[in-house]
């Protein structure tokens, strides 16, 4: 047997995969580091260029290039930020979307981790799976990042309300 | 959240610097419709009268990573030549096909502007004289048109026979050269 290789999802040609993402890609970064977005963007998608000649199928693309686009801006966020805040103890609250709406402008007080996991979940309405792929670690790493964020957003909102 | 064509630009340049593209690709209008070019670092090596699918072709025979990018040159030549003003492409040609086509698309770079020859004389002159049915198949899959003149090519009669762009551009492209239609 050849095995099932046709059953796989082909590759798309690289310009159809870049006009697909490249807006939504660059969004997510600005969310993350405004004006430094657009260097991040580009180096988001020649990254994305330099693996693509290896991947063995077209799934899961969108998620793919949002791990990119997160090691990239992890990699930019680390390097001007000391996670120096304390993980929060307060009980976990899902956040709704509007309020998430209400609330993007803070996301830059927080440490890396927990900015990309809130902006992935509640921007981007990756599942924790995706997340998780995007930052390197379980689901439950994932889901615990994005409600510590969470948490941390509300008290900063309480305190400048 | 839309990427402005100057950070557009940026990227498609610096990927191609980094020599990270397979193929690149462009479209452009001319006197028989919309055109679609591509070329590797080797040179042209598709014009094709359809653009539809030709992204998923081109990652197929050359590679995934297909790049839209000016070709700036490619489209120089085929617009003099449109305006008769040029006679014979400089562009380098990266052709990947099998040794027969090779032969045949050899031949058929040599037949002059503004003359035709025949299937069976092409098959003739690539020692094949009784191929002019798979001297046909050839020339209905040349990946180059107009730059390897195929529209230079009828049937034994003197009629037009067949074109992958249409035979109305074939004619044109025959009137354009000045050549004698039967």
């Amino acid at each position: 047997m050849m095995g099932n290789v046709t059953t796989l999802e082909p590759i798309p040609p690289f310009e159809r995969f870049y006009l697909l993402h490249r807006d939504e890609v660059l969004g997510y970064l600005r969310r993350l580091l405004g004006q430094r977005a657009e260097d991040a963007w580009q180096e988001t998608f020649l990254r994305a260029l330099r693996a693509y000649d290896r991947l063995q199928h077209g799934k899961h693309l969108r998620a793919w290039v949002f791990t990119i686009a997160t090691n990239v801006a992890l990699d930019d966020l680390r390097k001007k930020q000391a996670d120096t805040l304390e993980p929060g103890d307060e009980p976990s609250v899902e956040l709704r979307r509007d309020a998430f709406r209400q609330l993007e402008h803070l996301t830059g007080g927080l440490p890396p981790t927990e900015q990309a996991a809130v902006v992935l979940r509640y921007g981007y309405d990756l599942p924790y799976a995706e997340i998780a792929a995007a930052l390197g670690s379980s689901e439950d790493a994932a889901r615990a990042a994005a409600s510590s964020g969470v948490r941390r957003l509300r008290r900063t909102h309480e305190r400048h309300a | 959240m839309n990427v402005t064509p100057d950070l557009d630009t940026r990227f498609r340049e610096a990927a191609l610097r980094e020599g990270l593209v397979d193929v690149r690709f462009d479209t452009f209008d001319s006197p028989v419709g919309e055109l679609f070019v591509a070329a590797t670092e080797r040179g042209l090596a598709r014009i094709s009268y359809r653009p539809e699918g030709m992204e998923e072709t081109l990652a197929r025979t050359f590679g995934a990573r297909v790049l839209r990018f000016p070709l700036d040159e490619v489209r120089r030549e085929l617009d003099e030549y449109f305006e008769g003003r040029r006679r014979d492409f400089d562009l380098p040609l990266d052709l990947r096909v099998a040794p027969f086509p090779a032969d045949v698309l050899r031949e058929l770079a040599l037949v002059p502007y503004g003359h035709t020859d025949t299937y069976g004389s092409l098959a003739a002159r690539v020692g094949r004289p009784r191929a002019a049915r798979a001297v046909g198949t050839v020339m209905n899959r040349n990946p180059i048109p107009i730059v390897l003149p195929c529209h230079r090519i009828v049937g034994a009669n003197g009629s037009l026979t067949g074109y992958a762009g249409g035979l109305d551009v074939k004619r044109h492209l025959l009137q354009l050269e000045g050549a004698t239609l039967a």
